[in-house]
């Protein structure tokens, strides 16, 4: 295998190199490191990395664990010891990290090297990385386009052979929409699956961490090693975590999947992404599965929920980004009101303050009860509809997003529009399930191939389910098998 | 919504550019939540997180954490292990 080739390798293919000491945890950072160096400069993943860091690790790594030796970029809202953990903002643009993230930690523990940190919408709030303070992430697939967000480094380095496999934050669809606008793998894992403790919190009772990997199978080997209950998050689940990628094969047959009469939504949905929807229903119809028509009826009210829900939270969790502890501070102020407000006014971006302020009003005295409470009503409605769902289903399908990767600027203006795409994503994290977008086709256009993603939610700690059929769907197709034209293997 | 009183509360300061931008948008987006009220929650319990568990503790012994030095080490400015900030009582 020659040096230029590796990065093309998924982390299985990897792990077979390095157990057989074919290569070793140094050359394939080396390896890695050409190829960033080369290409990242037009993909634009990568916000820091350390490499003299990764190189120290490699040389210690034990290649038998799990992970052992392959590297894996972390989205920069993560910390990782001693590494700048910006969160995409001005305001934390010199932060450094003093501890590591639990899933850091496990990480390591499996054998792997954190090896870079990934571009990301300032907060997580967005879903095209147009919000990062410090630089746009271009589509490996066309880079006049948005690679989603608000993961969308993590997402792009991945189709981009940047790295092997990395991790995300999904608070609404932050894991799942670039993994599909960039044709790659990403799980949200059901809330509580994976610890939160050391990643920047954006809405805490939505947050979750979740992988992008190349293949299905990846993706299940990078949620064993970061999953499971964890003291320093008392919000993790005490449910034993499986080795999902041993458990991969499995007949389809006698499997129940849902599609929502409520996610047929006419003309909002992208007539390519309507077409790869419908083919890839038929295709897991014809491994055996069982289509079944639901309704989910209180999914019109999903969205207005979510944006209550996410900014209120959000609005508590930022106070903290007060210029007194940490982060960039307005100097020479008059007062401490002023020493609040223009620190706070310079260091976060547009889309932040415009979050910070409707979450501040939907709590406010007096707009509490018509906004935030009735919110909170209408998500548990909104999970009663997939509990009722899950009684007749294994799983529900759907688009991942309504529409392909888009063009820079082209929604920027418009944060409705840009809220509205959450459709399909927002309400696994309002009910707290798992969901996992695998790719699933390609929209022609502009003489571009632009990727499609298919959604697959399951129940609560049901990841495995979710990852049998996304898997066994991925066998029974090629979309997989074909690579970016910014990718290694091409 | 009165964007700058919001703004205040919120401790964020805003150009004029961007309190007339916000003023439009979230007006827009208040329109579009609005929605909401259309929804029948009557007898509904509210939820404030999706995982039902409660109460959750673990042993009150000491662990390891961070020293005085990490602590401090991100702060905008710092002196005699303290967090030093503008005079805020005349």
């Amino acid at each position: 295998m020659s040096p230029a080739e590796l990065p093309g390798l998924t982390i299985t293919g990897l792990r077979e190199c390095l157990r057989t000491r074919d290569v070793s945890p140094r050359e394939v950072i080396e390896a890695l490191r050409t190829r960033i160096e080369d290409v990242d400069p037009t993909i634009g993943a990568y916000l820091s990395i350390d490499f003299d860091a990764a190189l120290k690790e490699a040389e210690k790594v034990d290649v038998d664990l799990p992970l052992g030796g392959v590297p894996i970029a972390i989205k920069d809202l993560i910390n990782v010891r001693g590494q700048l953990c910006t969160c995409g903002s001005k305001i934390l643009a010199n932060y450094r990290a003093p501890y590591d993230a639990t899933v850091v930690q496990k990480l390591r523990s499996a054998g792997a090297i954190p090896l870079g940190k990934t571009n990301m919408d300032e907060f997580a709030m967005g879903s095209s990385t147009e919000n990062s303070a410090f630089k746009l992430t271009r589509n490996p697939w066309d880079i006049s386009r948005v690679p989603g967000g608000s993961s969308g480094g993590s997402a792009a380095a991945v189709a981009a052979d940047l790295a092997f496999g990395s991790l995300g934050t999904d608070t609404g669809g932050s894991v799942r929409e670039p993994a599909a606008m960039c044709g790659v793998v990403g799980l949200k894992p059901t809330y509580g699956r994976v610890s939160r403790f050391g990643v920047t919190a954006f809405a805490s009772s939505l947050d979750q961490v979740g992988p992008f990997a190349k293949t299905v199978r990846d993706c299940a080997l990078l949620a064993s090693a970061i999953a499971g209950v964890d003291p320093q998050d008392s919000t993790t689940l005490p449910a034993d975590v499986p080795d999902y990628s041993r458990n991969l094969d499995v007949d389809l047959t006698r499997v129940r999947i849902g599609v929502p009469k409520e996610y047929l939504i006419g003309e909002a949905l992208d007539e390519h992404v309507r077409t790869a929807i419908n083919a890839a229903v038929e295709k897991l119809q014809s491994l055996g599965v069982e289509i079944v028509m639901l309704s989910l009826p209180h999914t019109e009210y999903a969205i207005a929920t979510y944006y209550i829900i996410a900014t209120a939270e959000a609005s508590a969790n930022l106070a903290r980004f007060d210029g007194v502890r940490y982060g960039q501070r307005a100097e020479n102020a008059h007062d401490i009101f002023e020493h609040y407000t223009r620190t706070r006014g310079e260091g976060l971006g547009a889309e932040v303050k415009r979050r910070v302020i409707l979450g501040t009003y939907v709590l406010s005295s007096g707009y509490y009860d018509a906004y935030y409470a009735r919110a909170q009503k209408v998500r548990e409605l909104i999970r009663g509809d997939f509990a009722n769902a899950f009684e007749k289903v294994d799983a529900i399908v759907s688009p991942t997003t309504p529409d392909i990767a888009f063009k820079f600027g082209e929604r920027s203006a418009d944060p409705l529009k840009m809220y509205l795409a959450d459709i399909f994503t927002n309400a696994a994290n309002l009910t707290g399930i798992c969901g996992i977008s695998v790719p699933c086709g390609f929209a022609q256009v502009e003489d571009r191939q632009l990727p499609i993603g298919l959604q697959l939610l399951g129940k609560a700690l049901d990841e495995q389910r979710i990852l049998q059929i996304a898997h066994a769907y991925e066998q029974a197709t090629d979309w997989h098998k074909i690579a970016a034209p910014l990718s290694a293997r091409r | 919504m009165d964007v700058e009183y919001v703004a205040r509360l919120a401790r964020i300061g805003l150009t004029s550019e961007e309190n007339a931008l916000f003023q439009k948008q979230l007006g827009q987006v208040l329109r579009y939540i609005d929605k909401l009220k259309e929804a029948d929650i009557s007898g509904v319990e509210s939820s404030a997180h999706a995982v039902p568990m409660f109460n959750v503790l673990r042993e009150d012994e000491p662990r390891p954490g961070l020293t005085v030095e990490e602590a401090l080490s991100n702060a905008p400015r710092q002196a005699n292990n303290l967090f030093i900030v503008p005079k805020v009582v005349e």
